[in-house]
């Protein structure tokens, strides 16, 4: 190993090393999140191959007539893209899990970085991954019986940015309280994510559901989500469908980022 | 080296409640290391070296007491000791995923370092710490050698007044680790950098450290240079006599030396004394004079092993043995 007294010149003193504030801190952490992925582009496909396993088997047995007009794909691919997000942001506290064991995270914590910063740039990089796996989703399923809607997709995407950010926040939460307990971890994020889904209708229609289960569909933010999708995949804008969708997913963002924001502070 | 304390803890406490059993992990330590000083934390696992380090950089507050770093209180001022500080904890620095040339910019970055500023640091300390050619690999792909200088490196982006290394060289092999211990005196020689350092190696504490703080149980058991620990505690003259008669004769010359500890074990005698490599061969002497001449001699210079075990009353190798389920205790209450 060669002296380290090459590295004096560049010092920093108090004055050239200006507190970087929060916006630059959490851009420094979403881009220090996003290296790995923009390297290892494959990555963003781990939490698409369940999402295409659907597409792929489950759409051709809907009747193209049960979604009422439209063709069942149409149907059928907003709710594949909602559950795409889902799992992407919801499996993303695996890394943190990972960073925490490792030491990394640790280091951060050491760091000048603020709590949170290091939490509201780790969930505002699940957007990058959400746009990404959004797109080859349309790309797969234009060519079909899908139509595509630019401008209701962009709002689509916002919804689902915003959904995304609650989920990933909630999702790095469960990981700091599980620590190095992977089994912790993906025990509950495998057991919430189904009734979660399901529940929202992602799969089949709960028109017909018995009262209890359209009562738990009811409180379940992805479920407003779902229908604003649908509608502005299709190119429609109802106010109050477009609305709630916006709502619950700004509820679940709100409530991830001070959930996350609390077990940051509590990280050690 | 001015006499300005960096550190400064006064009665520094943390308590674990686990399993409803409370965990007494740092008992009212106090220590205060000076600007420049290179300082080794000696202790068996569990003794609360790292605990006492996870608190002054601010990784978890104190139960009861107060820690200074840079002047700075490490509950108030959070933000500032971690500007001044640097730390290499006992995991990676780098994310294993990530390269490191990017943690180091992120570091650099984090630090409030500008773009540029930062790819030239880390192009620096990646030349200073050999890693040039691996800078673009992903940081599990590299060597524990490779990723031990990453960590150090990380810690020195922003050429911290103060470093905290815990126990740096565990898992390295005996040549990265001298090349470690090279790298971390020569920081504090020629840059004046404060260091304070676990480790549960002797040797490495012998070697290094200006001044050796042993801590066993949450409590500062001794304090010094090594070389004073070592000669107060002295060195084991180890003497063999023909019978159990003059061994118990010479016993009694041997004990006119000043400070010795005598034990009579048959026919033997051992004779702690400070000095006692030099006082040896008048000793055999003296004795033969006597009419009790020494049959058979050993002389073993003060070790710290020895000096831990005098201490304690157990050697620190025995000790890091026995103490792993309880230090999982413990260690895991402070992750």
């Amino acid at each position: 190993m060669s002296t380290l007294t090459t590295s004096r010149p560049t010092t920093v003193d108090d004055a050239a090393s200006a507190d970087p504030g929060f916006l630059a801190d959490t851009w420094n952490v979403m881009v220090r999140e996003l290296k790995p992925m923009l390297r290892e582009p494959a990555t963003v496909i781990i939490a698409m191959v369940q999402p295409l396993v659907f597409l792929a088997l489950f759409s051709p047995l809907l009747p193209d007539d049960f979604a009422g007009d439209g063709s069942a794909l149409q149907w059928f691919v907003p709710g594949i893209i909602c559950m795409t997000a889902l799992m992407g942001a919801s499996m993303t506290g695996s890394n943190l899990m990972q960073e925490i064991m490792t030491g990394s995270h640790e280091r951060l914590l050491v760091s000048p970085l603020s709590r949170s910063a290091l939490l509201v740039g780790r969930a505002l990089k699940e957007v990058v991954p959400m746009l990404l796996q959004a797109v080859i989703i349309l790309a797969v399923v234009t060519p079909f019986s899908f139509d595509l809607h630019p401008v209701g997709v962009l709002l689509g995407a916002a919804v689902l940015a915003l959904f995304s950010v609650g989920v990933g926040a909630l999702s790095f939460a469960l990981a700091i309280v599980a620590k190095d307990q992977d089994w912790l971890f993906w025990t509950l994020q495998q057991t919430l994510i189904f009734p979660v889904l399901l529940l929202a209708g992602v799969l089949l229609p709960l028109d017909g559901a018995p009262g209890w289960l359209s009562f738990l569909s009811d409180l379940n933010p992805l479920t407003y989500v779902v229908e604003a999708e649908r509608a502005l995949f299709a190119g429609s804008f109802p106010g109050d469908t477009v609305g709630y969708g916006f709502l619950g997913a700004a509820l679940v963002a709100v409530v991830g980022l001070s959930v996350g924001l609390k077990a940051m502070r509590t990280s050690s | 080296m001015t006499q300005q304390p960096v550190i400064r803890t006064r009665d520094l406490t943390k308590t674990f409640t686990r399993h409803k059993q409370t965990v007494d992990a740092v008992r009212g330590l106090d220590l205060e290391v000076a600007d420049g000083e290179l300082v080794a934390f000696l202790g068996p696992n569990g003794a609360g070296k790292s605990t006492t380090l996870r608190m002054l950089t601010t990784l978890i507050a104190p139960t009861s007491g107060t820690a200074e770093v840079a002047g700075h209180d490490v509950v108030t001022e959070q933000r500032a000791v971690r500007r001044a500080l640097g730390y290499v904890g006992q995991g990676n620095a780098a994310g294993h995923t990530q390269r490191g040339v990017d943690e180091l910019v992120s570091q650099a970055r984090a630090h409030g370092m500008s773009r540029t500023a930062s790819r030239t640091r880390a192009e620096e300390l990646l030349a200073a710490f050999d890693l040039t050619e691996h800078a673009e690999r992903p940081v599990s792909t590299l060597s524990g050698g490779q990723r031990r200088r990453l960590d150090v490196a990380i810690g020195l982006v922003h050429s911290p007044r103060i470093l905290f290394l815990d126990e740096p060289s565990t898992g390295l092999d005996p040549q990265n680790r001298v090349n470690l211990q090279e790298q971390v005196m020569r920081l504090n020689r020629e840059l004046g950098t404060t260091i304070l350092l676990t480790t549960h190696y002797l040797e490495e504490a012998d070697a290094i450290a200006d001044r050796v703080v042993v801590i066993d149980h949450g409590v500062v058991i001794a304090d010094d240079t090594a070389t004073r620990l070592k000669s107060g505690l002295g060195d084991l003259v180890s003497l063999g006599f023909g019978s159990v008669a003059e061994a118990a004769a010479a016993a009694v010359r041997a004990e006119r030396l000043a400070g010795a500890t005598v034990e009579v074990t048959g026919s033997d005698v051992a004779v702690r004394v400070a000095h006692g490599r030099d006082l040896a061969a008048g000793l055999v002497a003296d004795l033969a004079g006597a009419g009790t001449p020494v049959r058979r001699i050993e002389v073993v210079g003060a070790t710290l092993d020895a000096v831990f075990l005098h201490l304690t009353g157990r050697s620190l190798r025995e000790s890091n043995e026995t103490t792993m389920t309880t230090t999982l205790d413990t260690e895991g209450a402070a992750a």
